[in-house]
């Protein structure tokens, strides 16, 4: 067993590895795990990795994850990976790949936005990826949000 | 204005260039039998009318939203809905919403083209347009070295101006109150556009360099009392006295409506082109509306 792998081993289930240090809450605030919920699920916070300096794994047993949860997941943890587990071993390994734009995942944060109204639109974003920090823009009302986008996901 | 191309703008001056002789007097039947829609949500004088002659010049038709529909809309009909209504009636239409994106929601929606003629705090890009075609008209585009005074930093028509302007390589300086300074995210994305930007609290150091000086209200709102307000607002209004040093050929630009900012004194001389420029927004208007119209010019 390897040294990092702090919790017992999951038969089937994620691992979303590689999560910046300080978001593996709001990794599972995605999952829908909050609160009650039946999910077996370990999260391990700040522990050394070699690729990065600190990082938070978050393990969940017999769940798979959508794309819509797995372009949330990328928006705050870029680097992360997901590992499907299947009896025991790593059945897949993908990085996240931060999409170029998301529709529906990001509330605009601008109160007198038409995507904040009762109208019937998607909000959509898109996603500038040129700086360390990303950076998304409405592309209704072009007001960006580049701090806490965890506060912001639908 | 952000994501109109060089190339694109051109055309609409060049178009509006080639209808501006029926933009006063005369018409022409280049949009016989079209139906344009007005859908103003909010109150204009200036953008209403220039939109409504421009059509009719063009030899096309307009309809009309009175107010008590806009309130019933106020109380509970989708913009949306109105949208694929009026699409059905109408071969354009003419938006002014006050939510921000309301314009690129209705273009994704609508059968046909939708100009935006104001999204709350966001774009007006027929305003933008004019103030282009009043500098090319009345000054000139190229090498430009252009004052924007006043409120740069709640006034979208600067901002939406220095924009369209970083095309076109200008030199621009901004003249405000600190407290009215350009926002720093705005001002970034035009540096990074590589435009030239020189900012100051003082309208006399850019006066005498100026071609154009682009001028706006300072509104009372921004200020905690009204001293504070005519201090800092007396400071920047135009006269005959501040244009002393200025350039032979400079120009005076003004959105309207104006309040005093530009002493009525200033009227008379040939540095005046407030009324010109709104003028101007009848060729611009026609331009656009033959254009989504695809109507050859
Ligand atoms: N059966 C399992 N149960 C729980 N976690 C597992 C299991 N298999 C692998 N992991 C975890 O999934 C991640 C990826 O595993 P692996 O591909 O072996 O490591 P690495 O990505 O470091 O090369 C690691 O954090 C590992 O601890
Ligand atoms: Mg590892
Ligand atoms: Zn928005």
């Amino acid at each position: 067993m390897k040294r990092e792998l702090r919790v017992h081993p999951i038969r089937n289930g994620t691992v979303i590895d590689h999560i910046a240090p300080g978001q593996a809450l709001n990794v599972l605030k995605i999952l829908g795990i909050i609160g009650t919920s039946d999910a077996v699920v370990s999260v391990v916070m700040n522990v050394q990795s070699k690729k990065t300096h600190k990082k938070d794994i978050v393990k969940v047993e017999d769940r798979e994850l959508n794309p819509h949860e797995v372009d949330k997941i990328a928006l705050i943890a870029p680097s992360a990976t997901i590992n499907i587990i299947r009896d025991y071993k790593v059945n897949k390994k993908d990085k996240v790949i931060l999409p170029d734009a998301v529709d529906g995942v990001v509330r605009c944060a601008n109160p007198n936005c038409i995507s904040n109204t009762h109208e019937p639109v998607t909000s959509k974003f898109t996603i500038d990826k040129s700086q360390s920090q990303i950076r998304l823009r409405c592309i209704y009302c072009e007001q960006t949000i580049s701090d806490n986008i965890a506060d912001h996901l639908l | 204005m952000r994501d109109f191309s060089r190339v694109e703008i051109d055309s609409i001056l060049q178009r509006a260039e080639k209808l501006e002789t029926f933009a006063s007097k005369g018409s022409s039947n280049l949009l016989d039998g079209k139906i344009l829609a007005m859908l103003f949500y909010e109150p204009s004088t200036r953008t209403r009318l220039s939109f409504e002659t421009a059509m009719k010049r063009l030899g096309g038709e307009t309809i009309n939203m009175v107010s008590t529909e806009v309130s019933s809309a106020a109380k509970g009909e989708m913009l949306a809905d109105t949208i694929k209504v009026v699409g059905e009636y109408a071969d354009v239409i003419v938006l002014r919403h006050p939510k921000e994106g309301s314009a690129r929601m209705s273009a994704e929606i609508s059968g046909v083209p939708i100009i935006n003629a104001g999204d709350g705090a966001g774009h007006h890009p027929t305003q933008t347009l004019l103030d282009l075609y009043t500098i090319k008209r009345e000054s000139h585009l190229h090498n430009l070295n252009i004052a924007l005074i006043g409120d740069l930093k709640y006034g979208r028509t600067v901002h939406s101006l220095a924009y369209a302007l970083s095309l076109y390589d200008a030199k621009i300086s901004m003249v405000s109150p600190e407290q009215l300074c350009i926002p720093i995210a705005i001002k970034e994305d035009l540096t990074k556009r590589g435009i030239n930007i020189y900012e100051t609290t003082k309208l006399e150091d850019v006066i005498e360099e100026a071609d154009v000086i682009y001028v706006t209200r300072i509104q009372r709102e921004r200020f905690p009392d009204i001293g504070e307000y005519q201090k800092v607002a007396g400071s920047y209004r135009v006269s005959l006295e501040s244009l002393k040093h200025c350039k032979e050929d400079v120009i005076i630009m003004h959105p309207l409506p104006r309040v005093d900012e530009i002493d009525v004194d200033v009227d008379s001389t040939k540095h005046a082109k407030y009324f010109k420029q709104a003028f101007y927004g009848v060729p611009v208007r026609m331009a656009v509306l033959s254009l989504v119209l695809g109507c050859e010019a």
